[in-house]
């Protein structure tokens, strides 16, 4: 798809970003189970029209960088019984990342 | 007339599809339908193929892409780097509505899909997915404690092998490329392919040699 304006990207791979964890309301991608959680950029997926403007007939531009966020499965769950190697890979849009420590 | 005749007519009975009143996408759907035709922008015949096309998109499609992969080395690096692209190669048109990745198990790591959000699922190449990918029970669960899920599905990995959950949350669809199992050396592209099964490609198991 070709895009006619995209925002700046600001991460790249292997930064420590976190997940803001502010409220939404209406069609939002981002769960609300990584909200506020920690992870590292483990891939930059390109940029893409943003959901959250399009899901109501908005054109959803400037597209927005998409990052597949790296969680550690014992720090998104307290009780996670896992070895500390398991992880989930999630994709989340730039305006709900802010870089971490 | 109905001497021998002793089953039951109201349990039989199955409903027509189009009972009740049209939901408002339906009708939606009916008026875009028409209104497409009537200003000769596609035509009933165009609309009915497309439909046809993904209605009989099968795993079988994703298994030969995974055949491909394991015998030519050259093949899987274009896979993982450009699925879209690897894809065309084959003929495999995934249309515009998302893009596709594929991320490939190893004796290290060890993918799932899952879709928390709703039930995003790789359809172009892998046909419409199964009941249980859309339920409640596997979205939630495939992120909170996915070595149970796998275990249900009669897949228990090794402590040093990580699992790496995927939620397909955006614009991205991912197709797992399983590995290869053992005892397969000089078998036919064609005989992989039979080896390979929709749930191997969800990531939900692996494939052992038959």
């Amino acid at each position: 798809m070709k895009l006619e304006t995209a925002a700046p990207m600001r991460f790249k791979v292997g930064d420590h970003v976190r997940i803001d964890d502010r409220s939404s309301l209406g069609h939002c991608r981002t769960p609300s189970f990584v909200r506020g959680k920690t992870g590292v950029v483990a891939e930059v997926l390109g940029a893409f029209r943003y959901p959250e403007k399009l899901a109501y007939h908005r054109p959803g531009l400037p597209a927005q960088p998409l990052y597949t966020v790296r969680l550690r499965q014992n720090e998104l769950w307290e009780d996670y019984a896992g070895p500390a190697s398991d992880h989930l890979d999630i994709d989340i849009y730039q305006p709900w990342l802010e870089p971490a420590e | 007339m109905h001497d021998g005749h002793d089953h039951d007519h109201d349990r039989t009975f199955q409903p027509d599809h189009d009972r009740g009143p049209a939901t408002p996408y339906e009708v939606l759907e009916r008026a875009l339908h028409t209104l497409f035709i009537e200003k000769g922008i596609l035509s009933a015949e165009e609309i009915s193929r497309r439909i046809d096309e993904f209605d009989t998109r099968t795993p079988a499609l994703g298994a030969k892409v995974v055949a491909r992969a394991w015998v030519d080395p050259g093949y899987k690096a274009r896979l993982l780097a450009d699925t879209r692209a690897a894809l065309d190669e084959l003929g495999i048109d995934i249309g515009e509505i998302a893009e596709f990745k594929t991320v490939e198990n190893t004796p290290e790591v060890h993918n799932v899909i899952v879709c928390t959000l709703c039930s995003c699922y790789p359809k172009g190449l892998l046909g419409f997915p199964p009941a249980w990918y859309k339920s409640l029970a596997y979205r939630s669960r495939t992120v909170r404690d996915p070595r149970a899920v796998l275990a249900e599905f009669g897949t228990v990995l090794a402590d040093n092998v990580e699992v790496r959950v995927h939620d397909s949350t955006a614009d991205l669809r991912y197709i797992v490329l399983p590995m290869r199992p053992e005892g397969t050396d000089g078998m036919s592209e064609d005989a992989l392919a039979s080896l390979v099964t929709r749930d191997s490609m969800i990531g939900t198991t692996v494939l052992k040699a038959e």
